[in-house]
């Protein structure tokens, strides 16, 4: 059984799309789970629909929400204070021994973050190849498992079959929780639910297809 | 934010001339444009917390989609696709354009103290 996990993405959302269901596996089974978190997503577009955040008014939405959505999961929250979209243009050195400092303090035995270059958005590539290095940093004795989420359209031509393929279907009630708990990024999903209560049984059958299931990598050293 | 009302929008930009101020301006169709779509560009651009001085300032549009342009000494502020506004804190104009999904697609916003985050 893994001892502490700490999950590592940029944005708040990213942990409740991305492995919310796995998370609730490992808080069922009593594992303590650490987020952190990049970045407010400060430049996200998603305003709520109807709009009710602005370019402004959006940071303290989202840490709003990132807490909620961090309660819903049961899960330990740290938010890094990054910017949202300027992560790749850190120096990765520095980013990567700002986690490794985190890492050393909670020691974990299981990280888990996005696969560089497999993770689309530039922020999700950059913190995940930092991730990556601080793990390569640390002493291998002390150096946790890593598993990388590639979420390019090619991944699975590019990489092969992922090594963890998670069907959290049991999980996906909590999952649509820790979503929604986004309100301002959800709101656009939440409205084609409402919008025609017909289709809602069919949604949500294709939102289980798509977020049923989560798969990672091993970071091989 | 509300739909821009053109005189009062155009006030608030007046309040602005001959005062050293911090700009944000935006434009973005999203990180994720070129991945649901292998046809779509991902194109962004934004600057913050410019410090500007302009001398003349107008809004301009068709009741819906607006333009803002701001005349500095050595060139040009420029904004298009602008459809709503707020006042937001004591005295930042916030200016925005967003899409039928209520995604922000272009931003402009003046302020006299630096812009938060």
């Amino acid at each position: 059984m893994e001892k502490h996990v700490v999950v590592i993405y940029p944005h708040p959302d990213d942990e409740s799309f991305g492995a919310a269901g796995t998370i609730s596996e490992f808080r069922e089974k009593g594992v303590p789970v650490t987020y952190l978190c990049g970045t407010l997503g400060e430049m996200g577009r998603n305003m709520g629909s109807p709009t009710f955040a602005n370019r402004e008014t959006l940071p303290e939405i989202r840490k709003e929400e990132l807490i909620k959505a961090s309660e819903a999961l049961d899960i330990e929250l740290q938010m890094l204070g990054y910017r949202d979209k300027t992560l790749e243009f850190e120096d990765l050195t520095k980013v990567a021994n700002h986690l490794k400092g985190i890492l050393e303090d909670i020691k974990p035995s299981l990280v888990i973050t996005h696969y560089p270059d497999h993770a689309v958005h530039p922020d999700h590539n950059a913190l995940g190849a930092a991730a990556v290095e601080a793990v390569r940093m640390m002493d291998e004795s002390n150096r946790p498992i890593v598993w990388a989420q590639a979420i390019t359209n090619n991944y699975y031509e590019d990489l092969g079959k992922p090594d963890v393929i998670n069907d959290i279907r049991p999980y996906f009630n909590k999952k649509m929780e820790a979503i929604l708990a986004h309100k301002s990024q959800a709101d656009g999903m939440l409205g084609k639910f409402k919008e025609n209560s017909e289709i809602a049984a069919d949604m949500e059958e294709a939102a289980k297809e798509r977020l049923g299931t989560e798969q990672f990598y091993i970071w091989k050293y | 934010m509300n739909p821009i009302e053109i005189e009062s929008v155009q006030q608030q930009l007046e309040s602005f001339i001959d005062k050293d101020v911090y700009v944000h301006l935006e434009t973005t169709n999203g990180a994720y444009a070129s991945h649901f779509d292998d046809k779509a560009y991902n194109v962004g651009a934004y600057i913050r917390n410019a410090k500007v001085r302009f001398s003349q300032a107008k809004i301009v549009g068709n009741g819906k989609s607006y333009r803002a342009g701001l005349k500095m000494e050595f060139g040009w502020i420029y904004a298009e696709g602008l459809s709503d506004w707020t006042i937001h804190g004591d005295n930042q104009l916030l200016l925005a354009g967003h899409d039928r999904e209520g995604r922000l697609m272009v931003s402009l916003e003046i302020s006299e103290v630096p812009f938060r985050y």
